[in-house]
């Protein structure tokens, strides 16, 4: 039976093919626009992600500063002297907002290889959590784990641009040896970075633990970061700055009103901000995608309109025959159904396909300011089950388009029908 | 067959029709009746009450020991697609269906599988002498022969009547002979027939004709036999 209503259907269609093609086109390119739409908008916040810098936008980082004002019997200009405690501090004041602290600090180096290169740089502690909300990468090798930390191991990832520099380019680093100030560690991974000018281009990581016994800092840190929550908002971030800071104030002595004995600063405005653009670009390229997929939807049931009205006639013969109410419907409705289906398959596999042209194309093109490049489209794509999902709303659409207008002609009566010319 | 007794039926609007006005009409089982009356007279609406394609407003539809009345659109097709077998004075054949699809297509409503009411189709095809026209769209056949393959598909579900509205209005002399002769074939056969029409000769066809005037039943009249 559903082989049989399948064929008539299919006799209907053949038997106007301008038409069904015209429907089928304002489908197809309604569901392709609507991919294609979505993808660049993805392109364009995956590029605003991919340049907004190196930092989880939910850090904050406290810097060590020199105090612009005379306070508690000490002279201004004094240099306030961070460690490990501030971070528990500031875990104390707001355990809510404030996750987690790692501490950094950074020491001017000479490193020599084993092939008697030198190199003056910036020797890092590094930790696992630093590493991770740097969201770095490594080219070779590893990045340092916990257990470097809790064995205070000898081991080193050094920047890219360091490691071509003492070995050459493309040189099998990892497992070699650096003499760092007179103590020798291994190399255990190559960081990626992004170009010469980027941040930590010129850096070699030691673990933290190491760093301070080598050095004998004890707890000392030259930059505290902490990873928050709930502070995207400038207002709410303003507010813990300002308590963060008097407490810190309480301990260092210093003014709490003085803002040059610390500095406090976090992605959070920037973040917001962020955020903000991107759910305007998500919502605008949603508003036309979906514009463009209700003009495919109104070119539906416009035709399926026109048609059910031209075969009213043809209709009237077939209830004069003994067709059912239900047969009409379900023949029209079938009818809109496969158009759409076939059509809006043909539109999503193209603008798929499209999508992977523009990411192939110039999907991670990259932009040359001076030194530093910019990426400007990265990865246009579209989820497969947006895609699906979109198909579907469209051949649901079809659906209601074919029974709205089947369900008023069956209503007709048959002599009336009969009669429709 | 048939039994109508008090048919009545207006036709609301702004000036309500009251345009059949209490008809009685019996027609037995294998009778040949047509219906005359000028324009307006009620004739086709009585035709389309008798083939469920219109409602009545009041007295009583027999047919075939069924009463028609008030029926619920999805029975009306169903009693439409087993009792009933329409000829149309526009033919009304599908377009796009070719000649042996158009007199499937009652079958297919019945759920008749396709290979059963193709190869029934043809046989009626046959029966009409038009077998080899099987593959032929109507647009590709003459008058007559449309009409011929309109009465193979009014054939083939074994109706219990044939409604014929007007059946030879579109065609030529020679074509209406030919109709003709197939529907009196029919009636030979023990078809009850019921046709509407308004010419002397076609009307002379039939063995009663049912003489309608401003919706009531004028006459009743016999027809000799030596018609032939």
């Amino acid at each position: 039976m559903f082989l049989d209503l399948f064929l008539e259907v299919w006799d209907a269609i053949k038997r106007n093919k301008l038409r069904a093609a015209a429907t089928g086109f304002a489908v197809t390119s309604g569901i392709f626009l609507l991919i294609v739409l979505l993808g660049a908008g993805n392109g364009l916040i995956h590029t605003l992600e991919a340049n907004s810098g190196e930092m989880d936008l939910d850090a904050v980082s406290i810097d060590p500063g020199w105090t612009s004002e005379a306070f508690g019997g000490y002279e201004q200009g004094r240099h306030i002297e961070l460690d490990d405690t501030d971070g528990e501090l500031s875990i104390a004041i707001d355990p809510n907002r404030v996750l987690s602290y790692h501490t950094e600090f950074n020491k001017s180096v000479t490193i020599t290889t084993d092939n008697n290169k030198t190199l003056g740089t910036t020797l890092k502690g590094g930790t696992p959590y630093m590493f991770q909300s740097n969201k770095d990468k490594v080219i070779a090798g590893r990045l340092l784990n916990q257990r470097d930390l809790d064995e205070k191991r000898r081991v080193a990832v050094i920047a890219a641009p360091i490691a071509e520099r003492l070995f050459g380019k493309d040189a099998e680093v990892v497992s070699r040896y650096l003499k760092i100030d007179g103590s020798m560690y291994q190399i255990v991974g190559v960081l990626y970075v992004k170009d010469n000018t980027s941040r930590n281009a010129e850096t070699v990581f030691v673990p933290q633990t190491t760093l301070r016994l080598v050095y004998h800092l004890g707890n000392k840190a030259d930059e505290i970061m902490l990873r928050t929550q709930g502070l995207a908002r400038v207002e709410v971030f303003e507010v813990f700055e300002k308590v963060l800071r008097k407490a810190l104030a309480i301990k260092h002595v210093f003014s709490p009103e003085d803002q040059r004995a610390v500095w406090i600063s976090g992605g959070g405005a920037q973040a917001e901000t962020m955020d903000d653009a991107f759910s305007a670009i998500r919502s605008s390229f949603w508003f036309l995608g979906i514009l463009t997929l209700l003009s495919g939807i109104t070119g539906v049931s416009n035709i399926m309109l026109i048609s059910v009205r031209e075969r009213t006639h043809e209709f009237g013969i077939r209830k004069a025959l003994g067709a059912r109410s239900w047969h009409i419907i379900i023949m029209v409705i079938l009818e809109s159904v496969l158009i759409t289906t076939v059509f809006g398959y043909i539109g999503m596999t193209g603008g798929i396909a499209f999508c992977e042209y523009m990411n192939a194309a110039i999907g991670s093109s990259t932009l040359d300011i001076g030194e530093a490049q910019i990426e400007y489209f990265q990865d246009p794509t579209v989820g497969l089950d947006i895609c699906i999902e979109a198909t579907l709303v469209m051949i649901m659409a079809g659906a209601v388009a074919g029974f709205i207008p089947a369900r008023k002609a069956t209503k007709i009566k048959p002599i009336e029908a009969l009669q429709a010319r | 067959m048939i039994h109508l007794t008090n048919i009545n039926k207006t036709y609301q609007g702004k000036q309500p029709l009251h345009v059949l006005k209490g008809i009685d009409l019996h027609i037995q089982k294998g009778e040949f009746v047509a219906i005359m009356g000028a324009s307006g007279s009620g004739k086709s609406t009585l035709l389309n009450i008798l083939g469920i394609l219109d409602n009545y407003d009041e007295g009583e539809y027999i047919l075939d020991g069924t009463l028609i009345k008030n029926l619920s659109e999805n029975k009306g097709a169903y009693y439409r697609n087993r009792l009933i077998g329409f000829v149309f004075q526009s033919f009304n054949l599908i377009s796009f269906k070719d000649a042996q699809e158009n007199v499937a297509l009652p079958l297919f409503y019945q759920g008749v599988s396709r290979k059963k009411r193709n190869q029934m189709a043809l046989e009626y095809l046959d029966k009409v002498g038009l077998k080899d026209w099987a593959h032929h769209y109507p647009n590709e056949m003459s008058g007559g022969q449309k009409q011929r393959v309109a009465i193979a598909r009014a054939l083939i579900t074994h109706p219990s009547i044939i409604l014929a509205d007007e059946p030879t209005g579109a065609l030529d002399s020679k074509t209406t002979i030919e109709v003709m002769d197939l529907l009196r074939e029919l009636h030979r056969q023990g078809m009850t027939i019921v046709m509407v029409t308004h010419e002397n000769d076609v009307a002379h066809c039939a063995e009663k004709i049912v003489h309608i005037k401003d919706g009531q039943i004028e006459s009743i009249e016999i027809v000799n036999d030596t018609n032939e």
